[in-house]
């Protein structure tokens, strides 16, 4: 911690993400305005003393939907992040470990897995199951745990290959019990950095989704949803998509810094794959 | 200034800042002149700054390093004040790097040819239609087979000892006044180096080029080199020619290090010098050797002390020079804890044992067939007697490390069988084996840094062994760990450090403690002092020797290095590609008569005494795979029959003590090549 | 050697076989078929019976499975239920504009990233680099629809001088796209510009600091000359990689920016095709979708062997 602080931008990032996450647990209580409330007298109206942030298309207060628009983001992608990381890292480490058959077959699947456009894949399980959180957790969960298996079974292999692993082994410690004691501590920091990085795009997916109108649903709050909304009178009315486009880069920016800083830190060496 | 002087440190000393924001020196005060055609060596350990100096005598600096003061001069130019053209000129032409790790340094996507026609065309007077046929002339000069086709090649296509040679014609494309080697035969076999050492030799004699060559190895040194400076902390403690400083040192460290070296003439252990190389800003305001001398006097400590030139023209930082005396050269007879006849019982037995690298392909793999190659490794059959050591001594490629991984439950045998006692069989696989082999059968590596996992505390290390095999409470633990660390010769306040916060021998020295902890009656030593310095080598081998006195363990001890192995086996087995070439007792495997391979390794060590040379030279080829008939060294063998050797196999000759030869030359014809000076015994 | 490209190939038509079967699986999980899509409200009793009757939907799915399977390998992907046109024609459509826009970002981006990442590593930590690399991690961390709302804010709301959304219809011909394509050209290439930049230029570091290079300039090789010929060659070969994923996201991952301009290309007909339930066509559109880039991640392999020596003299061993 203490030597993540020391680099300027790791601390940068650090407090903007600890910031969002305070506001996102306390915003309700912050808030000056029903997010509901909608004004036929007051739309579109510039920010002013009353409305800090001015007013949507609708009237509602873009200041009070703006800081409650990330918790239902946040709080999603918190839980499925280390959900998708804990999955993905398991198998991933076994593979590097096992190798063999199993390895050949299920990196096949997972090939073909992210072969496929990572809208279609949400898509398809929306369609089929709807856009609840528990459907919404499961689903990011589940495809962002899968390029986790790639980044886990590269870890995983670096440090099998190494003698302090060979020597467990030929001690006699079985094969998960080397896993969890020998081959885990030292790819925790790949993985570590790697749930840093995978907590920033599944923020992006699901303002993407919101955005595209198959995340949450109106009325509730959400920045996707807000510059959805906001795009056909942004040229007049800037406020109703500016806030909350900020809103959002500013989380991502500091999930980044946060995530570059920790990488250095740790001496990870970040493979600078398209999000998936 | 000299003319004949080419390249002239004059009070050099080089730091850098630390993360503390203080300047530590990472070499001090260097003076020292090189004449053209001379051969001067650099001897230090790891941290003694001597890559630094070489690097520094072509004006480069690693990133973080400065110059503190003093200067490099090459002929009359400054290279720490030259402009980068005037660098690039200079660089690569009349001064020439070859680097340690000629593999590494020459660039994977250019052919060979082309990068030294590069070197060619940067530094040399001729002209252009010309460089072709000196890039082939200088490949000849440095003993290349086939030119023309090693020229197409890429570096990776090529041997060790062919990347070496590549870079050290590289280094001459521009006729270089001086040469700069750093450390160039490391991590090459030693057959190899020997050609290598031979080569450079020659060109000095030939072309009188002066060359600055930096190793730890004193052995390379006396090969090479007329005159030797030793680095000790940054600084120069003694200088001379080859004779006053490899056989009258007059400097303590200098003594030490020759004494902490095996030699091949000498059974008895090497003397260990205790302690390590101060890091840089650790040293005191006294001699830099101080902590660690055993002439150390209340004057060591009140100051630095200055260069003495000695009368013979050595020059020495000791202040008690002609007391080194006391610590002799030759040392007491601690003669090695030897088993040799106590006893009978085999503790280790393995019977044609055989084992294959090779993977079949997928047609192979349907029809149930195995690949139609020679095995890695074939007819291993040699036994243990409890209490003793077995050398197994081999180059790259001899399969001794794949025979302990068998052995260790890590590499199963494609056939064969290994057995612990007198009938217990081992599994071939770790999985297989009941909890009572497995502790009874442990292993250490070669390389400590990869054998400790550096997340783990040494407590956490040692637990582990405890834990699996004795169930050990946790105060039982602790104190267990506690006497494990006594035991070789660590203090209990290295329980909570990590594998980070220690020197390689420390760390190897837990890997040992590791070992022991299971109470094991076999012990599989791979390369395990390979990694380390050489001062730190001698005290792992005493510790292993105490352990062995203690215990009674068998070891079965693995090494390219035959002096070594000298020192610890009491029996040893020589191998060549996966076969045994010679076995049998220490001593008569020693002594002639010798298998061709045996007399070509043994000729190939390099003792730190100059004026010697190896007598006998196998051809220097890079070998794949074992031949499918025939003697394995069939291909190399100075000594070869004639087609014999290709077809059969040959028999093994063995003598009333248990000493076998396998060759198709009889015993009494094996008379080894006429030495020019007393080499072995 | 051979042996290697052709193994690669099986390797390749075996993934796009496990995609086929997981998009056939995921479309059959799907509640409703074609049929219930096409009535609608009808999609009941004997209507509904008659209708999957006469598509072929009552057959087992294993079969429907190798039929489809089968008739996608020569060409014909069946009929669009929502449009009732033939699925190769909608997509060929749409296929030709969403290479359009691929390959203007391409064009615009790769120049522009490899330039960028090159110069950041030539002068780390100076200005240059951290402002390109700032600059990077901006254009990399903010999503897609904002960027694209910012530029269709600035340039189409505020200058007025493009315009901010694509009017043209599908089918037609490829220069009636300009101008309006300048925008999402300009959104796409922001992303990958900075992906692919950031690839470069760590590759670069990576083999400025190697021991070879150090070597090269040991050897007096001068700078220019180094670089082009130790550096460059090594560094660059790692991008292909990622210049391989990124041509294979232009083509089927671009969907949000479809959306934002109203550009009618493969992403938008995806999901116009699952709000409407219309199965043959998502499953069309997935497999032509996973299919690209399974052969445009073969071609990086191939390449990649055939650009690094190492890999072809292992190549060559290869039994």
């Amino acid at each position: 911690m203490r030597a993540m602080a020391s680099r300027p931008s790791g601390a940068i990032g650090l407090v903007i993400v600890l910031i969002h996450l305070f506001i996102a647990v306390s915003s309700p209580w912050l808030v000056p305005f029903d997010y509901k409330a909608i004004s036929s007298l007051l739309i579109l109206s510039p920010p002013d003393a009353v409305h800090w942030w001015g007013t949507d298309h609708l009237g509602r207060d873009v200041f009070t939907r703006t800081l409650l628009g990330g918790r239902e983001a946040i709080l999603v992608t918190l839980i499925a992040t280390p959900l998708a990381v804990a999955w993905g890292g398991f198998i991933g480490i076994y593979l590097g470990l096992v190798g063999g058959k199993l390895d050949d077959v299920l990196m096949r699947l997972v090939d073909a897995f992210l072969a496929l456009p990572w809208i279609l894949k949400m898509l398809l399980m929306i369609a089929t199951f709807g856009t609840g959180l528990g459907v919404l957790i499961p689903t990011l969960a589940f495809f962002y745990g899968i390029p986790v298996i790639r980044i886990a079974r590269a870890a995983a292999h670096n440090v099998v290959a190494r003698d302090f692993v060979l020597a467990a082994r030929a001690r006699g410690h079985g094969r998960l019990s080397t896993i969890g004691r020998e081959l885990l501590p030292n790819v925790l920091d790949a993985l570590l950095v790697e749930g840093a990085m995978r907590w920033s795009w599944m923020l992006l997916a699901f303002s993407s989704l919101s955005f595209l109108g198959f995340g949450v649903s109106p009325p509730t709050p959400d920045w996707g949803l807000m510059v959805a909304d906001s795009r056909t009178f942004l040229a007049i009315a800037p406020w109703s998509g500016l806030y909350p486009i900020a809103a959002l880069s500013s989380l991502i920016i500091g999930i980044n810094l946060t995530a570059d800083a920790l990488a250095k830190t740790l001496g990870v060496d970040r493979a600078q794959k398209a999000p998936i | 200034m000299d003319k004949d002087t080419v390249l002239s440190f004059r009070d050099l000393s080089i730091g850098f800042v630390s993360r503390a924001g203080q300047l530590l020196p990472v070499l001090r005060n260097i003076d020292l002149q090189i004449q053209r055609g001379e051969t001067v060596g650099l001897v230090g350990e790891s941290g003694s700054g001597k890559s630094t100096l070489a690097l520094a005598a072509m004006g480069y600096l690693k990133a973080g390093l400065q110059v503190t003061g003093g200067s490099v001069h090459f002929g009359t130019q400054d290279m720490f004040g030259l402009s980068r053209s005037a660098l690039e000129a200079v660089r690569g032409g009349k001064v020439a790097l070859v680097p340690q790790n000629a593999g590494q340094s020459l660039t994977p996507t250019l052919r060979v040819g082309s990068q030294l026609l590069e070197a060619v065309a940067l530094h040399s007077a001729l002209p252009p239609a010309e460089h072709e046929r000196r890039v082939m002339a200088l490949l000849r000069q440095v003993r290349m087979p086939d030119p023309q086709a090693m020229a197409a090649r890429y570096p990776h296509e090529l041997s060790g000892g062919q990347q070496q040679r590549v870079a050290i014609a590289m280094a001459l494309a521009g006729e270089p006044d001086v040469l700069l080697l750093d450390e160039p035969t490391t991590g090459l076999d030693v057959t190899t180096q020997a050609h290598i050492l031979a080569l450079l030799r020659d060109i000095n004699h030939e072309t009188r080029t002066a060359m600055v060559y930096v190793s730890h190895d004193l052995g390379a040194i006396a090969r090479v080199c007329d005159r030797v400076v030793v680095l000790y902390a940054g600084e120069m403690v003694l200088a001379g020619s080859a004779r006053q400083v490899l056989l009258t040192p007059a400097h303590p460290y200098a003594r030490g290090l020759l004494n902490s070296i095996p030699r091949l003439s000498q059974t008895s252990l090497p003397e260990a010098l205790p302690g390590r190389q101060p890091l840089p800003g650790d040293v005191g305001d006294g001699c830099s050797f101080v902590e660690r001398c055993a002439l150390a006097q209340a004057s060591c400590r009140s100051g630095r002390p200055a260069l003495q030139f000695l009368p013979d023209g050595a020059v020495t930082r000791c202040l008690f020079h002609d007391r080194s005396d006391e610590m002799a050269l030759t040392r007491p007879a601690r003669a090695t804890a030897l088993r040799v006849g106590a006893g009978t019982t085999a503790a280790l037995s393995l019977n044609q044992v055989a084992i294959s690298y090779a993977q079949a392909t997928v047609m192979q793999q349907l029809l149930g067939r195995r690949p139609d190659v020679p095995h890695t490794v074939a007819d291993i059959t040699f036994s243990v007697v409890a209490g003793q050591t077995m050398g197994l001594v081999g180059e790259s490629g001899s399969g001794k490390s794949s025979i302990l991984k068998a052995l260790a439950g890590l590499n199963p045998p494609i056939a064969g069988s290994m057995s612990m006692g007198a009938d217990q069989f081992l599994a071939p696989h770790v999985d297989q084996r009941p909890p009572d082999h497995l502790r009874r059968v442990q292993m250490i590596f070669q390389n400590p840094d990869d054998s400790l996992n550096p997340r783990h505390t040494v407590a956490q290390i040692l637990a582990q062994p405890l834990r699996l095999y004795f169930g050990l409470s946790e105060e039982a633990l602790r104190q267990r760990s506690i006497n494990l660390l006594e035991r070789v010769r660590m203090g209990a306040h290295y329980l909570d450090r990590l594998p980070s916060q220690m020197s390689g021998g420390e760390k190897q020295r837990v890997a040992i403690a590791r070992a022991f902890a299971a109470e094991p009656d076999i012990v599989l030593c791979d390369e395990v002092t390979s990694a380390l310095d050489v001062s730190v080598q001698a005290a792992v081998l005493d510790l292993l020797n105490d352990l062995k006195r203690e215990k009674g363990t068998t070891y079965l001890f693995v090494s390219h290095d035959l002096a070594v192995v000298r020192v610890l086996a009491d029996s040893v087995a020589v191998l060549y590609q996966g076969r045994l070439c010679e076995i049998g007792p220490a001593a008569e495997v020693y002594a002639a008569p010798f298998h061709p391979y045996t007399e070509v390794l043994l000729g190939a060590v390099l003792e730190p005494v100059p004026d010697m040379s190896p007598i006998l030279l196998a051809d220097d080829i890079m070998e794949l795979a074992p031949p499918a008939q025939g003697c394995a060294f069939q291909r190399r063998c100075p000594k070869k029959v004639g087609a014999i050797c290709d077809t059969t196999a040959p028999p093994w000759q063995l003598s009333a003590s248990g000493h076998g030869i396998c060759c198709h030359i009889a015993r009494d014809q094996l008379i080894p090549a006429i030495r020019d000076s007393g080499h072995h015994e | 050697m051979l042996r290697m490209i052709l193994r690669r190939l099986m390797l390749g038509a075996v993934t796009v076989g496990l995609v086929s079967l997981i998009i056939f699986t995921a479309v059959e999980v799907l509640p409703g078929d074609a049929c219930t899509a096409l009535l609608k409200q009808d999609a009941q009793g004997q209507g509904l019976a008659n209708c999957r009757q006469e598509l072929g939907l009552d057959r087992s799915a294993t079969l429907r499975y190798l039929v489809w399977a089968g008739s996608a390998l020569t060409g014909d992907l069946g009929f669009s239920a929502h449009s009732t046109k033939r699925i190769s024609e909608l997509v060929a459509d749409r296929l030709k504009n969403s290479l359009l826009l691929g390959v203007m970002a391409l064009a615009v981006g790769l120049p522009l990233a490899f330039l960028a990442g090159i110069l950041a590593a030539l002068r780390r930590d100076k200005w240059l680099d951290l402002g390109l690399s700032g600059l990077a991690i901006g254009a990399m961390t903010i999503p897609e629809f904002v960027s694209a709302t910012l530029l269709i804010l600035v340039f189409s709301g505020w200058l007025g001088w493009l315009p901010g959304i694509v009017l043209t219809p599908p089918s037609a011909p490829l220069h009636e796209f300009f101008p309006a394509i300048v925008l999402p050209v300009a959104a796409l290439a922001m992303v990958m510009t900075a992906h692919i930049l950031r690839t470069v230029r760590s590759s670069m570091i990576e083999v400025l600091d190697s021991d070879y290079v150090r070597m090269a300039t040991l050897k007096g090789v001068p700078y220019r000359t180094m670089v082009w010929r130790h550096v460059l060659p090594n560094a660059l070969l790692p991008a292909i990689n990622v210049v391989a994923l990124t041509v294979a996201w232009l083509l089927g991952g671009v969907v949000v920016i479809e959306m934002v301009f109203n550009y009618p290309g493969l992403g938008r007909l995806m999901i116009s095709a699952i709000s409407d339930r219309d199965l043959a066509l998502v499953q069309a559109i997935a497999l032509i979708v996973a299919a690209v880039y399974v052969l445009v991640n073969l071609l990086a392999d191939l390449l990649t062997l055939l650009a690094n020596p190492r890999l072809r003299t292992a190549a060559r061993k290869q039994p």
